[in-house]
């Protein structure tokens, strides 16, 4: 395997008594799609935020290329190219579709402003099935459209990791395949993408590995079919009516 | 010695007014800027109650409190409700609860004003000196002080023992968790937003026993308790109380040993470093 | 960035704006110039309020401080130094003031950041009085040969630099770094945007404005001492002109401005003691009825007639 983009070292997270995360550790190479899966309350969503810096640390250490990142305030993450969605949509409201993507542009990792951010913003519109509606108000739009603005935001400062927090939840079947197709252009464009996941027709045809957290630990890891055939795994989901 | 003492007498009431504040900041969620002005009026019917019927200040908290208490919640109804029903977010709350307070700060002063001119006002209530660990201090600070503790310690006792107190204590926590499990929200807030009004009031009829008021004094207030409040930690009884304290004595030892007219300048160094080091107040635990 | 149609016809309707307000001096009536010094000071106090509370949405009540400060800056200066450049020295002593306290508060929630501008002008008066108590001095001089119509075309220069200011931020990444952060906090962080550094940099721009504005009206003083240099009723008069006519635009403030320097102007001059009441009720007003001040009645009208166009 080649140096990881993104490796994660006993990362651990508590909320007074309660350990959300514990000791966490696992590696994503680049053009990899690992997914983090787990049942409701395992912690998947607040290791994520733990790599975008939204949350803080309370020990192990997250490195980007190895270089330490945990402990940098969200922005500097973002700046050094890792960017992500929000687990419930955030646009926003004031501004249009275009600016929105915009948003994303400007200030994160690869850098644009004026026209040239406009081009690249209607560009990756185009991309994720949004042309022609950039001067589109957000609240005008369906709930795909805003979780497709959403993507072209993240996706606009050209990061080098994208996490993706429960991107498909929500949607219904036919937008799923939308969706999932989505995120298969993603993987073709050779992108290193985390993505958080129930849906487990995503998780089998887009992840090249995964990762399986039950409370707060990971507890398998390896191809989707392996995980998933895991005894453990089958117990952690055991009672869960999920996928 | 002496200061430490003074400051304390002074603190006593501090804690009195900032609990006040507290309740109505923590559990209503208003961050209340005419706090300040109820103190000032509290202080104007005592003075009024004692020159014109010769009536102590001691019976007349029983007075100021129903009072207060029935100003504040209908203000709490007929104002501040729409406003807790319309704000889509907390910051959007804050904001325009500030805005309003600040208005109904300066209605405040302004109708105080009116009736009663802009003139200081004071009287001499058991101003005479007491004997205490071998220094003299005015008796009325030291009466105002106990009748502080045992409001303050009445509170306290209310709030940690009785049902009501458990589910005020319950919304200031969780507001969201606390409907959920059968709390009449709405209810207690306007219950807690009037019960603080009234400790602030009778802290205002009781500073009024041995500092001079007027009209426009009430902001002073406002800033020195919102500034225990948040050194106490929003919510926090205990932290409130020893904030107040502390509060008191700096002011009292730059008083004394500085310029009288460097107190809030001392309240603001306190302020400062509660900002750069421990935001989250004396005693709270960082939250996420 | 290119200028289009819609901008070059906006700069030129404000430069013929400013032409005429100019005049004002030549029209030789005292009262009306007192009157435009005064509004010309509001809108450059408004208006610089606005560009850093209507996009982070933040209450400062720090202008009395800022313009206190410039006030003595003059005062202590005018001696020694020429006007302008104690205008220029004011601007940059709110300036790092403003950027000191937006690093001790701007990090935190806007509660911390009101209660500590609330008290902000009466702490400096206090420690200024203190100063002049030990060294023996009780207030200062301000004696000149600037007449009113002076004042007031230096304050139209500031209020034209405002307004100049307040455009090219607005197209700046800076301005659209407030914009993300006024909509979503944290969508503006996970964007790559330094949240505290763009608030701090733009509190810096009232925070000068206002020191700047003092030193320019110190004169009109003549004599300065605390109680009047750092009257904390200026902050809310600015708080509330900037809200009543909308924080939303560059020029919504202006529209708040002059009916309430009118309205002022009356009341003082019929009812003195009933000033802090209409102040009180003024703030009732916005947050009852008014809560996106005149643009926000405006915007609303002109959507409900469909004659809608983007700005």
């Amino acid at each position: 395997m080649a140096a990881p983009v993104l490796s994660l070292r006993g990362v651990t997270k508590r909320f007074g008594g309660l350990t959300a995360v514990n000791a966490m550790g696992f590696d994503v190479s680049e053009h990899e799609v690992v997914g983090l899966l787990g049942p409701n309350g395992s912690g998947k969503s607040t290791t994520l935020n733990l790599i975008s810096g939204a949350l803080p640390l309370t020990s192990g250490q997250v490195s980007l290329w190895g270089n330490r990142i945990s402990g940098l305030p969200p922005q500097t993450i973002t700046r050094k190219g890792v960017s992500r969605t929000f687990q419930l949509v955030r646009l926003l409201p004031s501004m249009n579709v275009r600016e929105n993507v915009v948003a994303g542009a400007v200030f994160g990792h690869r850098r644009r402003w004026g026209g040239e951010a406009r081009d690249h913003a209607d560009q990756l519109l185009d991309q994720v099935g949004l042309g022609g509606k950039g001067d589109m108000a957000v609240g005008q739009l369906t709930y795909i459209d805003t979780k497709r603005v959403e993507l072209a935001r993240t996706l606009a400062s050209d990061p080098k990791v994208l996490l993706l927090d429960e991107w498909l939840a929500g949607l219904n079947p036919t937008e799923l395949q939308i969706g999932i197709g989505l995120i298969r252009s993603l993987r073709d464009e050779g992108r290193t993408v985390i993505l958080v996941e129930h849906v487990m027709d995503a998780i089998r045809s887009l992840c090249d590995r995964c990762v399986v957290m039950a409370a707060g630990s990971k507890i398998a890891e390896g191809t989707p079919t392996e995980v998933l055939s895991d005894k453990e795994v089958i117990r952690a989901y055991l009672g869960d009516d999920d996928a | 010695m002496d200061i430490l003492i003074t400051g304390i007498l002074l603190g006593g009431t501090y804690a009195l007014i900032a609990i006040g504040l507290n309740l109505q900041y923590g559990v209503a969620r208003i961050m209340n800027l005419a706090n300040g002005e109820i103190l000032v009026a509290g202080g104007y019917l005592a003075f009024i109650a004692y020159v014109s019927l010769q009536l102590s200040p001691l019976l007349t908290i029983f007075l100021v409190a129903p009072l207060a208490f029935a100003l504040n919640w209908l203000i709490y109804r007929v104002m501040l409700q729409p406003l807790v029903n319309r704000a889509k977010t907390r910051g959007q709350l804050e904001t325009d609860s500030i805005l309003a307070t600040f208005g109904m700060s300066f209605i405040g002063v302004g109708l105080m004003l009116g009736f009663f001119g802009g003139d200081y006002f004071s009287y001499s209530f058991m101003a005479v000196p007491l004997q205490l660990l071998g220094s003299t201090y005015g008796a009325n600070r030291v009466i105002a002080f106990c009748m502080a503790v045992l409001i303050c310690g009445a509170l306290y006792l209310w709030l940690n023992r009785s049902r009501a107190g458990l589910s005020i204590r319950a919304i200031a926590t969780a507001p969201a968790s606390a409907r959920l499990v059968g709390i009449d929200v709405k209810r207690l807030s306007a219950l807690a937003f009037a019960l603080g009004g009234a400790v602030t009031a009778v802290g205002g009829a009781l500073i009024s026993t041995y500092l001079t008021l007027d009209a426009s004094t009430g902001v002073v207030f406002t800033l020195k308790a919102l500034i225990i409040v948040i050194m106490g930690g929003v919510g926090d009884v205990r932290g409130t109380i020893v904030a107040a304290l502390l509060l008191g004595i700096v002011e009292t030892a730059v008083a004394s040993l500085l310029d009288p007219g460097l107190t809030l300048a001392a309240a603001y160094i306190l302020f400062l470093g509660i900002l750069l080091f421990r935001p989250q107040g004396l005693f709270g635990k960082t939250t996420t | 960035m290119s200028l289009t149609g819609s901008d070059l016809r906006n700069l030129v309707l404000a430069a013929l704006a400013l032409g005429i307000c100019a005049l004002l001096p030549l029209s030789g009536s005292g009262y009306w110039l007192g009157l435009g010094v005064t509004i010309a000071m509001f809108t450059a106090l408004a208006t610089s309020w606005a560009l850093f509370s209507g996009p982070t949405h933040y209450i400062s009540l720090a202008t009395a401080a800022f313009f206190g400060v410039g006030t003595y800056v003059t005062g202590l200066g005018i001696d020694s130094l020429p006007y302008w450049g104690l205008i220029g020295i004011a601007g940059a002593i709110g300036a790092v003031l403003a950027a000191l306290v937006g690093l001790a508060t701007l990090r935190l929630s806007g509660v911390y950041f009101v209660i500590f501008t609330l008290g902000l002008a009466e702490l400096v008066r206090q420690v200024i009085t203190w100063v002049q108590n030990n060294s023996g001095q009780k207030g200062l001089y301000v004696l000149t040969d600037l007449d009113e119509a002076g004042i007031y075309w230096w304050l139209l220069g500031l209020v034209t630099a405002v307004f100049v200011t307040g455009w090219l931020i607005g197209r700046s990444r800076l301005g659209f770094a407030l914009r993300i952060i006024g909509d979503d906090e944290t969508v503006a962080a996970h964007s790559g945007i330094n949240t505290a550094r763009a608030k701090v940099l733009l509190f810096m721009v009232p925070g000068a404005v206002a020191a700047m504005t003092g030193a320019i009206l110190a004169p009109r003083y003549v004599y300065i001492e605390p109680s009047l240099a750092f009257a904390p009723i200026l902050s809310f008069q600015v708080v509330i002109m900037a809200l009543l006519g909308g924080a939303s635009r560059l020029w919504g403030p202006l529209v708040g401005v002059i009916p309430f320097t009118f309205l002022l102007e009356a009341v003082s001059a019929n009812f003195p003691n009933q000033s802090t009441l209409v102040i009180g009720v003024a703030f009732l007003i916005i947050v009852y009825f008014l809560p996106n001040g005149f643009v926000g009645l405006l915007d609303r009208a002109l959507t409900r007639t469909g004659h809608r166009r983007e700005a």
